[in-house]
């Protein structure tokens, strides 16, 4: 059985013009210990789908359907407080932004030991033993004398590192990380992610790396799931996906990033932008942009079908007729 | 910090000067002080010879000097009106203006940052509608206009409480307390009550305000997706940040409610400091207003000050770090 299980979810958000769906019937699974990437344009729905996952969607957003379980339980229908008990200890998570997301008047080590004691029977001074261990684990050097200072005093890279570890303190098995390198240097963006994917893989915890950059995606998820106005339009294996896209709008993807070599490509746009919420065409929702758009792409939505070792939702793999 | 609080409190002494100054300046224009003192069929030659005993014929910048020494000293001269040394009626009437904004700020604080906390935890509960709308009337509402009817309902149509006065005193020293017996805690209640209102909603609505800002920021979801208790959230990581802008406002009000206790006295005929300035000013008495006038700036400026130091202790990023002059770290 996967550790995660995300069947059918659909995110609403309702406004006086109707209910808005972000994310629109979104299935995928993620395995004990397996990084899934999750790219796709501004406003695809990723971060929607995290948010959801971990129970964490801004009012008015609900889920309007499908289910998330998690070992095989369900979690989309947990009281506010059941949830608050699994976030933290079984799904973790991290934000875009390191600058932002720790409580500037607070220490480092009071966020850490804090965390920590919150999910954790520990005492005091056995948490600070294990959150200055973190602090090393993470990569911050002098950590006794790191532990007592404020988020002020570290650099952005290294607050990205003390957000990994305190999303980690409590060892849970998923985390949600949403494009948790955007907001940093380049140089210290590699780092970042080498840092999350050796702490994941020592721990065996599961990941699903929200992000539009492809070369992240390349190296460090074992699978990628690509999204498109708030549906899924491919998933499979990084090296499939990357290299024999199935779908058009990810074969689009593909070709928009700039390769160095010897002899240049022009690089690919797909013409158009992504539909607006409230105005997706019918049929599929790529129609307006797709190059290989026929007839019955107006008509029928297409579903996610078996391609190859992944999975595509295109009219061209349902034995539709051209 | 020393460095901090040297230049800080250097600038409290400017202040300090250039509002003795003005107080100076009174003595100077309204009126001559010359005419208060002799007698009215005085001959030209005696006003003269009082004119130079009370050094007011020396150059003004030396005037100034014994002003400012004097006043240092805590002698502000004597009353005109009831001959006695201002210093003396000034310590005689600060005890009850002090208890009585000393329950106010404290009464301010105690109901308004929890019925901010609670109207911004929820916005749409008809309780925090209530009381959102009550904090319009009262912080809109003139103080004397709200004092004047909280005699008319506990005073005049229930008979609980005393509709003037401080009740029966006690001395500690040369400081005479209400705060030790019934009749002097019950004085207090609707004075205190009146003089806090406008202070107790500007603090709801800015707690409130700032929290509801607060809770939208990165760190409270960050901290929401470490799993922590929403008390934890609420009450520990929210609210010490919502607390920089309501001690900068606590600190300035609090000035204002001295000021302000001047109506609060003359509506509950408290004896108190403002009602000797009223006084005072109804009988130019210039000794009396122009210490006042020292002395309630003396105060204001204590209160900055000490607010300024508060943030240091609120907030670390504001804290000088010499490990910090070595480059960000890491």
């Amino acid at each position: 059985m996967a550790l995660l299980e995300v069947e059918n979810l659909k995110v609403e958000f309702p406004t006086r013009k109707g209910v808005l769906t972000a994310v629109d019937n979104v299935s995928f699974n993620v395995e004990q210990g397996e990084i899934l990437g999750v790219v796709g344009e501004s406003g695809a729905g990723k971060s929607m789908t995290g948010a959801a996952v971990i129970g964490l969607l801004e009012p008015p957003g609900r889920i309007g359907g499908g289910q998330i379980r998690l070992d095989g339980k369900r979690i989309d229908n947990l009281s506010p407080d059941e949830m608050r008990k699994i976030r933290g200890r079984h799904i973790g998570a991290i934000f875009q932004d390191p600058l932002t997301s720790l409580n500037p008047l607070f220490t480092v080590g009071e966020q850490l030991v804090e965390t920590i004691r919150t999910h954790l029977p520990m005492s005091a001074a056995d948490a600070k033993k294990r959150a200055i261990g973190w602090l090393a684990e993470v990569g911050i050097p002098a950590p006794d004398r790191r532990f007592d200072q404020y988020p002020h005093q570290f650099s952005g890279g290294m607050r990205q590192r003390v957000v990994i570890a305190l999303a980690l303190c409590a060892e849970p098995r998923l985390i949600i990380a949403d494009e948790p390198t955007t907001a940093l240097d380049v140089s210290v963006q590699a780092q970042i992610i080498a840092l999350l994917k050796r702490v994941c893989r020592e721990r065996n915890a599961a990941a699903i790396l929200v992000t539009h950059d492809m070369g992240v995606i390349a190296e460090t998820a074992d699978r990628v799931a690509v999204m498109y106005a708030g549906r899924l339009a491919e998933i499979g294996p990084v090296a499939h996906v990357l290299q024999k896209p199935s779908h058009p709008y990810t074969a689009g993807l593909m070709g928009s990033i700039p390769r160095v070599g010897p002899r240049p490509k022009r690089l690919i746009q797909i013409e158009g932008s992504m539909p607006r919420l409230t105005d997706i065409p019918s049929g599929c929702a790529f129609n307006p942009r797709c190059p290989k758009v026929f007839a019955e792409c107006h008509r029928i939505r297409p579903e996610l079908r078996p391609v190859a070792d992944g999975a595509a939702a295109c009219l061209l793999y349902e034995g539709v007729t051209q | 910090m020393f460095v901090f609080l040297v230049r800080r409190l250097l600038q409290a002494v400017m202040v300090m000067l250039a509002v003795a100054f003005i107080a100076f300046l009174m003595f100077r224009y309204l009126g001559d002080p010359v005419n208060n003192i002799v007698s009215q069929d005085a001959t030209q030659q005696q006003r003269e010879e009082v004119r130079q005993r009370l050094g007011l014929d020396d150059p003004m910048a030396i005037q100034y000097g014994r002003f400012v020494i004097n006043a240092a000293k805590g002698d502000f001269g004597v009353s005109y009106r009831n001959s006695r040394p201002v210093s003396a009626l000034l310590a005689e009437r600060l005890p009850a203006t002090a208890e009585l904004v000393l329950v106010a700020a404290l009464l301010s604080l105690v109901l308004g940052i929890p019925l901010g906390i609670y109207t911004a935890l929820k916005p749409r509960g008809v309780l925090s509608q209530g009381l959102q709308i009550m904090s319009l009337i009262g912080i809109s509402l003139p103080t004397f206009v709200t004092g004047i009817l909280l005699i008319l309902v506990f005073s005049v149509w229930l008979g609980w409480l005393p509709s003037f006065g401080r009740g029966d005193v006690i001395d500690i020293g040369w400081w005479s307390t209400g705060f030790l017996t019934a009749s002097g805690l019950k004085a207090l209640i609707l004075p205190s009550f009146m003089l806090c209102l406008f202070q107790l909603t500007l603090i709801m609505r800015l707690v409130r305000a700032e929290m509801l800002e607060v809770l939208r920021a990165d760190y409270i979801k960050f901290a929401k997706a470490r799993g922590l208790k929403n008390r934890a959230i609420h009450f520990r990581h929210a609210l010490k940040n919502t607390l920089i802008p309501v001690v900068t406002i606590f600190g300035l009000q609090l000035g204002g409610l001295i000021a302000f206790a001047i109506i609060t006295e003359t509506v509950f005929q408290w004896p108190g400091m403002g009602a000797l300035f009223i006084q005072a000013v109804n009988f130019t008495d210039v000794p009396v207003m122009a210490a006042y006038l020292v002395m309630v700036s003396l105060i204001f400026v204590i209160i900055n000050t000490s607010v300024d130091l508060l943030y240091n202790v609120i907030d670390p990023r504001l804290r000088t770090d010499p490990t910090r002059a070595s480059g960000k770290g890491a």
